[in-house]
């Protein structure tokens, strides 16, 4: 069984409908660990030790959050500035994070169609999340592909959130029994599209 | 005369005196010479006799200076100052006792008595150079700590002067020992010269420990009873006792004091010691100087007038010329060379004593020790002349140099932290663990004591009272954080530490918004409010305990603090020192106006703990 950790990151739960749905289902799943980074340090005051004992007991990190401006809120980029540090997540002698793997679950304001080539924001998902990307890989981390959450404000009232919920659960629960196939979901560009694909019965020979 | 009519004299001679003297920049020991010039030989109100009684009383004024100095030496300063101390210090007084010495036997003198001569003169005056050095601020340059050295060396050197003199006594010895005041206590003569040695070293081991066992906790008492006058009197008779001590045993007095000094100099109880002794000094050495000038005897000064100028210049002439030699074997800076060389050239009130002790003892003749003492006094009244040359003519051509000394890097600035209570005790911690040199004042002998076990430097003393500010390094300091927990003393603090010492940032600690204004009125920097971020600390986690995120609690904080902050300034304006009526009705409505902000509203989005990031609205996307 794989150690899933999942950082959730998000300023304002009470306002966040699909947030407070999602952050529900990840508590509920067995060998999860969910943390709410905001309620965690409202200060900004990372413990930058404590993070760092946190992932070395981890496999599969999750980064849940929402979109802020093609990026996640302040304080997970925080987090990235103060947890992967020298020594530990990159360096010669920083191999922590070597193999493990990195999931963003993004929860977006605006439609699928925004984020494609020839959308508005002409820009797939993952091609925003670039930098989140490249930091993984310098890492040594498997990234793969974002997990979008769209129009989540609209999904309760259109009767979507139920099957998004129930998505992530699948997820999630994948991602710790070992029947995500992480090859192909690190190749595409969006891991909504193929999770039926991805999700296998039996756990993938290591 | 009556003491009044006495007191009346010398106080009035010495205000006048030394306030047109300060005024000139002649410096106040030539004002004090001066006054006792006017009071004595000019006007004749006192008598000679008068004034010998007088100068043995303000010679504890010499002994209270030297205490004061022992005082602000810690052992390991000295220890680092030893090859200083022994070398320029030893070779000073070895080359011009020997030159002096020579000189005298070149007149015509026998050996013996040139070498009393010699030694004698080769003294400087402690008193007058410390005093000017102290004055002008110039203590801490090279030359003034070389001097300090070389002075320091020859009071040390004193003791076995002492002990020669009787041996080299040539004349009547039957004279040796009567009529001499300064020998008659000595309770030691007699004695085998093993056994007074034996003794003089017990006693020295009984003062420093002493110092070291029994003054702290008998301190700790004192302080703790919270009277003044007592830790005054009690400063002063360690002083007294010292003296006392030294003086039963034949030891200068004054390297006495200088020692119970120096074993005081690392307790918590220094800076209040120092701050309450200090005006003794400066009263009895005023004393002193004025009985030096009472006591020119002019009908001899004019009878022998051009042997005693040519004694006198060639005093100074030979002890400059040694002064300036050393110098530059040390390798002194040119306007450090000057400084030590001009003002160390006088010969020093230990003559008075020597001279008089060495008349008594028959090492030299009577009329002789007269026109000696006559010309060092004269020496002595040119030393402030000395210093008006050095300031006049080397100082300005220095200024081009300066540069140099600013290369030296700046010693990094100490903060003074006044009140160790709550408050200042977790500032000290922040600070010392930030490594900053931190100076502690609190008037609780119990918290200083912890703090010293936590190696803070701490000094016991009330923090309002100006001169232990001065005394703990309030000049020198680039921060003082007020944290008294007595609010108008606090106030006071802050006020005079404004007006006197100007380049110190003032931080202080407010106890509410009444007393935030009148801290800011008295002058200080920086200000917080003691109890407001613990309180809002509590209402965060009152908040959390209330099933808040606790992000949303840190954010209903934020705008809380924020717009309390805008309180403090809005209300500034109506407090007048007080609340009025106007006061009242704008924190009415300032309070109603915080229920408005706090209020959540979603939709209204400008509610100060509201205002982030929004996403964007299908309208917004359209665009």
């Amino acid at each position: 069984m794989a150690r899933v950790l999942v950082l959730f990151a998000h300023p304002r739960t009470d306002r966040s409908v699909a947030n407070t749905a999602l952050m529900a289902a990840a508590r509920a799943i067995d060998g999860v660990t969910f943390a709410d980074l905001y309620a965690e340090y409202p200060d900004f005051d990372i413990d930058i030790d404590r993070e760092q004992q946190r992932l070395q007991e981890t496999d599969i990190l999750v980064f849940q959050h929402p979109v802020y401006w093609y990026s996640s809120p302040a304080l997970l980029k925080e987090w990235q500035d103060l947890v992967f540090e020298h020594g530990f997540a990159y360096g010669s002698e920083g191999t922590a994070l070597a193999g493990k793997s990195l999931l963003q679950v993004a929860t977006c304001g605006t439609a699928r169609e925004a984020y494609r080539k020839r959308g508005k924001y002409e820009n797939e998902l993952r091609t925003m999340f670039s930098p989140f990307e490249q930091t993984a890989k310098f890492c040594g981390m498997h990234y793969l592909a974002p997990f979008g959450v769209f129009s989540a404000e609209d999904a309760a009232e259109e009767k979507r959130l139920d099957g998004i919920v129930s998505d992530y659960s699948r997820l999630l629960t994948a991602l710790r029994d070992g029947t995500l196939d992480l090859e192909r979901a690190a190749a595409v560009p969006l891991l909504n599209d193929v999770l039926d694909e991805v999700i296998t019965a039996e756990p993938a020979a290591v | 005369m009556g003491f009044f009519q006495d007191a009346f004299i010398y106080l009035l001679a010495a205000v006048i005196a030394v306030t047109v003297s300060h005024r000139l920049g002649l410096g106040s020991v030539l004002g004090y010479l001066f006054a006792g010039i006017a009071i004595g030989p000019v006007l004749g109100v006192v008598a000679g006799a008068d004034t010998e009684t007088v100068k043995h009383f303000a010679e504890f004024g010499v002994v209270i200076m030297l205490f004061l100095i022992g005082l602000e030496l810690e052992p390991q300063m000295i220890w680092r100052m030893r090859w200083q101390l022994l070398g320029l210090g030893g070779l000073q007084v070895t080359l011009t006792t020997v030159t002096l010495t020579a000189a005298a036997m070149a007149a015509g003198f026998a050996w013996q008595t040139a070498l009393v001569i010699g030694m004698t003169l080769a003294l400087s005056s402690t008193a007058i150079v410390l005093q000017t050095l102290n004055e002008k601020g110039w203590m801490r340059s090279r030359g003034g700590q070389s001097s300090f050295s070389v002075l320091l060396f020859q009071d040390i050197a004193v003791i076995p002067m002492l002990a020669l003199l009787p041996l080299l006594a040539v004349g009547d010895p039957a004279v040796m020992g009567a009529g001499d005041p300064e020998h008659h206590a000595n309770m030691l003569d007699g004695f085998p010269g093993w056994f007074q040695t034996l003794v003089i070293v017990a006693t020295i081991a009984f003062i420093i420990l002493t110092g070291r066992f029994l003054v702290r906790p008998a301190f700790r008492l004192i302080a703790a009873s919270q009277m003044r006058e007592l830790f005054t009197a009690a400063a002063l008779l360690i002083v007294v006792s010292t003296a006392l001590l030294m003086d039963l045993v034949g030891v200068s007095a004054a390297l006495g004091a200088f020692l119970a000094g120096v074993v005081l100099s690392t307790s918590e109880y220094r800076h209040a010691i120092e701050s309450d002794i200090e005006p003794f000094k400066g009263l009895l050495l005023g004393l002193f100087f004025i009985s030096v000038g009472a006591g020119i005897d002019f009908g001899l000064l004019f009878s022998e007038f051009f042997l005693i100028i040519g004694i006198a210049l060639g005093i100074i002439l030979v002890k400059a010329l040694v002064l300036l030699a050393l110098a530059g074997i040390f390798r002194l800076p040119w306007q450090d060379t000057w400084m030590f060389g001009l003002g160390l050239a006088q010969a020093g009130e230990f003559a008075f004593v020597l001279f008089g002790f060495a008349g008594s003892s028959g090492a030299i003749a009577g009329s002789l020790v007269e026109i000696l003492i006559l010309s060092v006094a004269v020496t002595m009244l040119l030393t402030p002349l000395m210093f008006i040359l050095y300031e006049r003519y080397v100082l300005p051509r220095t200024v081009s140099t300066t540069n140099r000394e600013a290369d030296e890097i700046p010693e990094p600035g100490t903060v003074v932290i006044a009140g160790v209570g709550r408050v200042g005790q977790i500032i000290a911690r922040l600070l010392m663990a930030e490594n900053y040199k931190i100076v502690v004042l609190d008037h609780d002998p119990n918290l200083v004591e912890r703090m010293r076990q936590t190696g803070v430097h701490s000094y016991y003393g009330d923090a309002t009272r100006p001169d232990l500010l001065e005394a703990a390094g309030l000049g020198d300091a680039e921060v003082l954080v007020a944290a008294l927990d007595d609010q108008d003393q606090q106030t006071a603090l802050v006020r005079h530490v404004a007006e006197h010492f100007p380049k110190c940032r003032i931080v202080a600690r407010a106890f509410d918004r009444h007393h935030l204004y009148e801290l800011e009125k008295a002058g200080a920097h920086a200000i917080e409010r003691e109890a407001f971020e613990g309180a809002l600390m509590l209402g965060r986690r009152t908040l959390r305990e209330l099933g808040l995120h606790p992000f949303r609690a840190e954010q209903k904080v934020r705008a809380f603090r924020r717009h309390d902050m805008q309180t403090v300034d809005v209300l500034r304006e109506y407090w007048a020192g007080g609340v009025g009526k106007k006061y009242i009705t704008a924190v009415r409505e300032r309070l109603d106006e915080l229920m408005q902000v706090m209020r959540s509203d979603r939709l209204a989005g400008k509610n100060l703990p509201d205002r982030e990031w929004t996403p964007p609205r299908g309208e917004d996307a359209e665009r």
